[in-house]
């Protein structure tokens, strides 16, 4: 049996184009998709039950004993981390902010270690932004800062940018100019039409330069800056300012080197300045899969994006103070229920050291890193896999993921409720 | 089965042509019944001021956009927080509350019925999700057409029965009830920086004018029975002078429907404004209402700005890139792909600035200058011209010209000569108010015969109980007690439930979504068109096959079947 129009849950471009071909409930073949998507679909080796830490090692457990277990750590902790949410669905995110709100726990997600810098930005200066589709048909000039979607948004550029035909851009690869802004030379330099190589940690002087040289000022720039010529930099205005239609793409190359998200800002800021003169938008090329979709499940529900602290009764957002990070590096959270991500491998050593001191419970399909700093692994279903339910691209258009196969397992969000469900002394959510 | 009983009820419902009545509601699972038995819950309202349940015509409360203004604002997320406490969830945000800080304060002042002002079709699912967690209000979508490629393309063709089967399709997918036109034309134009000046002008590629979208999807509208007509946020919105394309729009609508307005068009405030620059801007109020008493093919709505510190959102992306020229502060766009544009940025309207003491002035012009309630609704645009906890605010001040005069003596120096507010000596009473906040949101969205905007037998039972006795207070010298009356209902009942009592919500809330199915010929269907299909297979970036919303969005809609048109 062929599955059309499947939504990849993987990364933020959830392509929702493939097909799969499906045998005796099993995934055989992914079609249209890239290597990160076959990967997805084809190596999904799941637990065959929750697993419990013993002295010596292991244990399988029932999902009854594992909910329950969990909802009495949950209880008996102070200061409560319910941190992740990305690769999962809207719904569970939801009841997650719920038991927050409930236990007044700090609920945090992938943002914290990813584009929580581009979020900080945002919110001092805005976000000129679009829908892929508007890049796609409009636009002559498109830019990559800081980032290689070659490798991490494999379809990115043959289904938005670089090689799509769009309305006004009929012939892509002859109509489009490419500029890739890094630190190396990645494989997606390589297809640039202009390549600007920067020193490490040179962005900001960078973007501050273009928009020195926009504004009408490039005398005051000197000849190199950051390691790139003048010469380059007002060929790059240049190109900006005449373009009919621009985007600048960006990743954690410039969220997470020196500046943070001051780097952002100024690149939101540059792009703002183009706006005077032609159209132009900036847009996080974002990782997980439905990141985007916590940002906005947090957000209509909290008000803030991550980093959310429930302890006063009130919502409250200090990153640095409320981030998942910061609250594990202080050692000052007691327990942890870690969702759809995999902290263990992301975040740094005393951050994951300290998730390994306390109980942790991991809810995720897949046993991975943090399974080894964790008291129990309650495995689920896959958003997009065995579960469907809703996910926001990187540019926020919301998608539904299929369910396409049934794997047997229970939705994380059944188990976040009954989990919710008990800590409300039984009374239903 | 629930039953409940309101006794002494001082019942204002115009569309039933009662003033003042005092009289016993009975309520029987959700509607209201000739009679209840005697083993009904009582409501004794102490022949208080009781409304059928507000409705507002045109809101911004959930979506995309919206979202957006509270992601980008934590700063105003701190402004309104509030406790988890019985039913009610932890809320946060003063002009753009969460979900739940939205549902509550608007239950609170006895609203049981919201439009959301715009949706882009591409990002429906986002704004049923959030309608989702607005619980206590059931809720409607106005969908934007305003730079739908497969609309231009019709229009440019002068196919008004293929206009009529994009929108019929598109309201379906984005399980939409109305159409809304945002700047038509004018959001395509901004796809590449430009915008539109005039509704003569032709939108860049599309060989389509505004003019020309805008009465071609009144005559799609009209054939398609759709129950609320165009709803039209004009072109030109915030610019000095404005008012003549406001008038030149008003000129090209013709009178359609016996049953209601053929174009409604919103925040007329917005677009009121006389001169040429911000120097010598003025009110043309009169002009404007001058054409509206002559026109009742046509309802407005305020669009009241009241001073202070809010956020505006609007699809108009390129209205809110030339606000944040003069603003100089955060900025936010989000152009959505064949379809729409949009835009945010905070401003603080302020009363040392005559430009925003003239908005502000005008938007009470209109509603004073109107003869027929029905045609000037009240609203802020929320949160554009201000937060909707304003709203008893701009009762009072239309109530009462005394505090109108005490409000006129703060403002900046040489108003009065630019507006003509000062010499208004109109007040209205209760029974406008009913209209304006109700009645009149409910015939002009087309939803009476839902059971909605009355209280009449078989009418869902969404009842606003304030604490206000209109025998007692004189609106036009106790002015503060109508705004304090009308902040906090003593009960709101929704759908037969008492939701909210004294400014607190009691109940989990159980909302429904309306939208409209509008059925066109076997021939003229959309996804059997392979020309539409081919296009937006090759422009989209989503499949047509996931682009509409799945019912699971909707746990409880109401869909709303038209018949085919021949």
């Amino acid at each position: 049996m062929i599955e059309h129009d499947v939504v990849c849950p993987f990364c933020g471009c959830l392509c929702d184009d493939l097909e799969l071909v499906c045998e005796g409930g099993k995934i055989v073949k992914v079609q249209n998709g890239c290597a990160l998507a076959e990967s997805t679909f084809m190596n999904d080796v799941r637990l065959p039950s929750p697993i419990r830490r013993t002295e010596s090692g292991w244990e399988d457990i029932s999902y009854t004993e594992a909910i329950k277990e969990t909802a009495e750590i949950l209880q008996g902790a102070d200061r409560p981390l319910l941190y992740g949410w990305s690769s999962t669905h809207g719904e569970a995110q939801s009841i997650g902010v719920h038991i927050a709100e409930l236990i007044g726990a700090v609920i945090d997600n992938t943002s914290t270690v990813c584009h929580g810098p581009s979020i900080l930005a945002i919110q001092e200066v805005g976000h000129p932004g679009c829908t892929l589709g508007q890049v796609k048909n409009r636009a002559d000039v498109i830019i990559y800062w800081g980032c290689n979607p070659i490798e991490a948004h494999p379809r990115h550029m043959s289904r938005y940018t670089t090689y799509a035909t769009g309305f006004f851009v009929p012939d892509a690869q002859r109509e489009r100019t490419v500029i890739v802004v890094d630190t190396r030379r990645t494989d997606t330099a390589g297809i640039a039409d202009e390549f600007v190589q920067i020193e490490h940690s040179g962005d900001y002087a960078v973007l501050s330069a273009l928009r020195a040289i926009v504004r009408g000022k490039a005398s005051v720039i000197p000849a190199k800056v950051a390691g790139v010529s003048k010469e380059q930099l007002i060929r790059i205005a240049e190109i900006c300012k005449t373009a009919k239609f621009g985007a600048i793409f960006f990743g954690l190359g410039l969220t997470m080197s020196r500046g943070k998200y001051k780097n952002i800002r100024n690149a939101i800021e540059l792009t703002d300045e183009l706006n005077r003169h032609t159209k132009f938008v900036i847009s996080p090329l974002r990782g997980h899969g439905n990141v985007y979709g916590s940002n906005e499940v947090f957000t209509w529900m909290t008000g803030y994006p991550f980093a959310v602290d429930f302890a006063r009764g009130i919502a409250f957002y200090n990153p640095g103070e409320t981030t998942a990070v910061d609250i594990l590096r202080r050692g000052e959270c007691d327990a942890a229920l870690i969702v759809a991500s995999d902290p263990g491998a992301n975040f740094p050593r005393a951050a994951a050291a300290h998730l390994a001191k306390i109980p942790t419970v991991v809810i995720d399909p897949h046993v991975n890193a943090t399974t080894a700093l964790s008291r129990i692994h309650i495995p689920c279903t896959a958003a997009g896999i065995d579960a469907a339910g809703t996910a926001y691209r990187m540019d926020g258009v919301p998608i539904r993921l299929k369910k396409v196969i049934d794997r047997g397992y229970p939705d994380d969000a059944e188990i976040l409720k009954k989990i919710y469900d008990r800590l409300n002394g039984g009374k239903e959510l | 089965m629930t039953e409940i009983w309101v006794k002494n009820a001082c019942v204002i419902d115009p569309i039933r042509g009662i003033n003042g009545e005092i009289m016993d509601i009975t309520i029987r699972d959700g509607r209201i019944v000739e009679s209840v038995s005697d083993r009904a819950d009582v409501i004794d309202a102490q022949r208080c001021l009781t409304l059928p349940g507000g409705i507002d015509s045109h809101t911004h409360v959930s979506g995309t956009k919206v979202n957006f203004g509270r992601y980008m604002s934590p700063e105003d997320m701190r402004a309104g927080r509030t406790k988890r406490k019985g039913k009610m969830h932890v809320t946060s945000g003063y002009y753009v509350p969460t979900t739940f800080g939205n549902s509550y304060r608007y239950s609170a002042m006895g609203y049981t019925t919201l439009l959301e002002g715009a949706m882009a079709p591409l990002e429906a699912r986002h704004t049923h999700e959030e309608f989702t967690a607005t619980p206590h209000q059931d809720m409607l979508a106005n969908t934007l057409f305003d730079g739908n490629w497969a609309v231009m393309d019709a229009v440019r063709e002068k196919d008004i029965r293929k206009t009529a089967a994009v929108v019929a399709w598109t309201l379906k997918a984005a399980r939409g009830y109305g159409i809304k036109l945002t700047n038509p034309g004018g959001t395509e134009a901004w796809g590449f920086g430009e915008d539109l000046t005039g509704i003569h002008e032709m939108v860049p590629h599309f060989a389509v004018t505004p003019a020309e979208i805008i009465t071609t999807m009144i005559r799609a509208n009209e054939l398609l029975k759709l129950p609320h007509s165009v709803h039209l946020h004009c072109n030109n919105l915030g610019k000095p002078g404005n008012y003549q394309t406001t008038l030149e729009t008003f000129d090209i609508v013709p009178d359609l429907n016996p049953d209601r307005q053929t174009l409604y068009a919103t925040h007329v405030q917005f677009h009121a404004y006389g001169g040429g620059t911000w120097k010598n801007i003025s009110s043309k109020a009169e002009e404007i209402t001058r054409s509206v008493n002559s026109k009742p093919q046509i309802v407005m709505d305020m669009g009241q700005i009241m001073f202070g510190r809010t956020m505006t959102m609007t699809a108009d992306g390129p209205m809110e890139f030339n606000l944040h020229c003069l603003h100089h502060n955060k900025w936010s766009n989000h152009d959505v792909e064949l379809e729409t544009g949009s835009g945010i940025i905070p401003v603080t309207y302020s009363k040392k600035s005559a430009v925003n003491c003239i908005m502000w002035a005008i938007g009470l012009e209109l509603a004073l200058l109107t003869k027929n309630p029905y045609q000037c609704l009240l609203e802020t645009d929320n949160p554009n011209g201000a937060p909707f906890v304003k709203y008893p605010e701009i009762i009072g001040l239309l109530m009462s010209k005394r505090y109108r005069d005490e409000e006129c003596a703060t403002l900046a120096t040489g108003v009065e000569q630019r507006t003509s507010l000062c010499a208004l000596e109109r007040e209205l009473d209760w029974h406008d108010i009913a209209v304006m906040t109700r009645a009149g949101q409910a015939k002009a969205l087309g939803i009476i015969n839902q059971g909605k905007g009355h209280l009449g037998i078989g009418a869902e039972a969404d009842i606003a109980i304030y604490p206000i006795r209109t025998d007692s207070v004189d609106p036009a010298r106790e002015y503060r007690k109508v705004v304090e009356g009308f902040q906090k209902t003593r009960y709101t009942i929704k759908r037969g439930r008492v939701v909210s009592r004294d400014g607190d919500i009691i109940v989990d809330g159980a909302n429904a979504t309306f939208w409209v199915d509008a059925k066109v010929p076997e021939d003229l269907r959309m996804e059997n068109d392979p020309e539409f299909i081919k296009r937006f297979e090759q422009f989209y970036t989503v499949r047509m096959s996931n682009y509409p919303v799945q019912d699971v969005y909707l746990p409880r809609g109401r869909r709303i079947e038209t018949e085919v048109f021949t």
